[in-house]
């Protein structure tokens, strides 16, 4: 008689009760508690989160949104891309059009076109300019146009079975000469200088707290989101097959599966969230410019992955976290040292901390229990001297 | 006499002037368990990339006829994929396993059925496919290790698990390079005794370089050896074993 195979076999729960609660319990505390902590209390109140935390927070998550994306082709995939916050300044730039044509005649020169385009003696406002005024059809590009980009790249080099450090070198040419076009004042998306000076979003004034907290809880939501669905992706058979083709993509071809399709998939879905979290990133920010999709943009977000943990789902949103957090506050106190930070703590983990902070409760808990056997065990040094 | 399942007639194939392979003419038969032999560089590992589509022919062509009385198919112009989805399975000789992933796993990746991204999103298994699994848990032995990463299981484990995979993936065409490669002798005969039992339900050809276990399997088949890209010699094992030509190329003779 055959032992009957559990249903955990392949496909496991999608959480368990304690990863429920790892997932809910931040979820509410970000996206509930503190927005309404920081609507209801007076603003000296000492537990309230100011203004500037939750915006810093908000700009927090859709950094993690890009972390997730990173990691899913990385640690799942095995294909790294150095080029991911092409996408989110794309995704960034789409939606930055829209809020541009919604300054209306407020700016500084009081014209119906933009800033930069009266500065640039522009007569009109160019025709593929004209549908961003829609809201809707801004969202939709914000997903489309990265997802294009990725997926004319991505068909071309998966096709071709470009891998390993080429695909990376290639991903990162692929967001460097976008940068060097988007930097150029005749490409028309405003130079070096980028949109900013935004007013508003649907109507809505971008600097009233209001906005501002609706933006902080879209981007958490935002994450969380993503996170489900990443989850969902990675777990059962199509989960199994990304990693079957990090560890060994001849088996899986030889297998029956088109592995390049596969890859398709992926990079086009990450590019098209990764592309959301951008649009999130411009209103909370107040500004887009091309710097955001230079190369070192998208190494910083690798890092982020690194020091959170590679190849798990957690991870990479810790690290988004707390790599950007030490970041304020470093390139506040001590701004000189940051470059210095970053690159210290990238070697500390890959040479020490291969697993990323992630992993560090189970090397406590791994030393813990070391220490625990050998106060137990009794003391050879005693042994020696017995008569 | 039945139609070749595979036919491959003056097939040549060369690498920066090097001919691995040579006007070579192969012919295996339905149900038919072939064994290939020959010193190395022989191409026998080209010949499989060949049958699989990992590389292309630079001439003569690789009919697959795999029921009687269709029309063939030409596996020169497919890729590795597609070659599979017609019921072509390679095992690797060196053992590809997916390390990471547990051994139930392997064999559920490898399982016949869909093969889109799609498929694989909405992919569930049902209990004819846990049945089908169980059986070939057992029959490749590794019931009791389900659970192993599969990267942790020894070489001669990872062989059976990898044929495993190869079954499950229910082919018409097993192509299996050197299977025993690090059994023991024991593992080498259980093998053996497995290739047999599967002959004449699939076609089998299996390149193999210890001696005993040819032997063993071709006990009812043909052995081919290959030399230099081309066919030395085909037939009974006795027979090549016996043949002067077969044994110069292995042994080396001296010049004159």
């Amino acid at each position: 008689m055959s032992v009957p195979a559990k249903l955990s076999d392949v496909e496991p729960r999608f959480f368990t009760r304690a990863q429920w609660a790892s997932f809910l319990l931040p979820t509410l505390l970000l996206a509930l508690v503190l927005p309404l902590l920081n609507a209801l209390l007076p603003s000296e109140h000492l537990l309230r989160p100011s203004d500037f935390t939750l915006n810093l927070y908000g700009k927090y998550a859709t950094y993690a949104v890009l972390a997730l994306g990173v990691d899913l082709l990385w640690g799942f995939l095995g294909i790294l891309s150095l080029g991911q916050a092409l996408f989110f300044a794309l995704g960034g730039y789409a939606f930055g059009m829209h809020l541009l044509l919604m300054i209306g005649k407020d700016g500084q020169y009081k014209s119906k076109l933009p800033d930069y385009m009266v500065f640039l003696g522009y007569k009109a406002l160019p025709v593929h300019w004209q549908p961003f005024y829609s809201f809707s059809f801004a969202t939709c590009a914000v997903l489309v146009i990265p997802a294009l980009i990725a997926f004319v790249f991505g068909w071309l080099a998966f096709r071709s079975r470009i891998k390993g450090v080429y695909l990376s070198i290639l991903t990162q040419a692929l967001t460097y000469a976008a940068a060097l076009l988007f930097f150029r004042n005749d490409f028309g998306f405003g130079g070096n200088n980028g949109f900013t000076d935004f007013k508003r979003v649907l109507g809505a004034d971008l600097n009233s707290p209001t906005t501002r907290r609706v933006l902080y809880v879209s981007s958490v939501l935002l994450l969380a989101g993503v996170f489900l669905l990443y989850r969902w992706l990675t777990r059962a058979k199509f989960g199994h097959l990304l990693q079957a083709i990090r560890d060994g993509e001849n088996r899986v071809l030889f297998s029956g599966y088109a592995t390049a399709s596969y890859k398709l998939f992926v990079f086009v879905l990450v590019a098209a969230i990764t592309g959301i979290a951008g649009a999130l990133y411009v209103p909370q920010v107040g500004i887009i410019n091309p710097s955001e999709m230079t190369p070192e943009k998208s190494l910083e977000a690798v890092v982020w992955v690194a020091v959170g943990g590679r190849g798990t789902l957690l991870g990479p949103v810790l690290g988004a976290f707390f790599v950007n957090a030490l970041k304020s506050w470093a390139t506040r106190s001590v701004p000189e040292l940051w470059l210095y930070i970053i690159g210290g703590l990238f070697i500390v983990v890959v040479l020490f901390l291969p697993g990323g902070l992630i992993s560090l409760p189970a090397r406590f808990r791994l030393l813990w229990a070391r220490y625990r056997s050998r106060a137990s065990r009794p003391d050879s040094s005693t042994f020696f001297q017995q008569p | 006499m039945s139609h070749p399942i595979i036919q491959a007639e003056d097939v040549t194939k060369t690498f920066d002037g090097f001919r691995a392979i040579n006007a070579l003419n192969f012919y295996l038969f339905p149900g038919e368990l072939r064994t290939v032999i020959g010193p190395n560089g022989a191409g026998k590992s080209t010949f499989f990339d060949l049958l699989t589509g990992r590389a292309k022919p630079d001439t003569g062509g690789i009919e697959y006829t795999p029921i009687q009385n269709t029309p063939s198919t030409d596996l020169a112009k497919l890729n590795e994929y597609e070659i599979q989805r017609l019921g072509i399975g390679r095992k690797f000789q060196t053992p590809s396993v997916f390390a990471e992933q547990t051994v139930f796993t392997n064999l559920v990746l490898s399982l016949n059925g869909p093969r889109g991204v799609f498929a694989s999103l909405f992919h569930r298994l049902d209990s004819a496919d846990r049945d089908r699994l169980d059986d070939l848990l057992k029959l490749v032995r590794l019931g009791d290790k389900r659970h192993w990463k599969a990267g942790l299981l020894s070489h001669g484990e990872k062989q059976w698990l990898e044929i495993g995979m190869l079954l499950a993936s229910e082919p018409r065409v097993l192509l299996v390079d050197e299977p025993a490669a690090g059994m023991t002798d024991e593992e080498t005969h259980r093998t053996g005794e497995l290739l047999l039992s599967l002959a004449g339900k699939h076609s089998i050809v299996v390149v193999e370089h210890d001696m005993t276990f040819v032997k063993q399997i071709s006990i009812n088949g043909q052995v081919t050896v290959l030399h230099q890209g081309s066919v030395l010699c085909e037939g009974k094992f006795d027979d090549v074993q016996s043949n002067d030509k077969v044994r110069e190329v292995y042994l080396g003779r001296g010049k004159n």
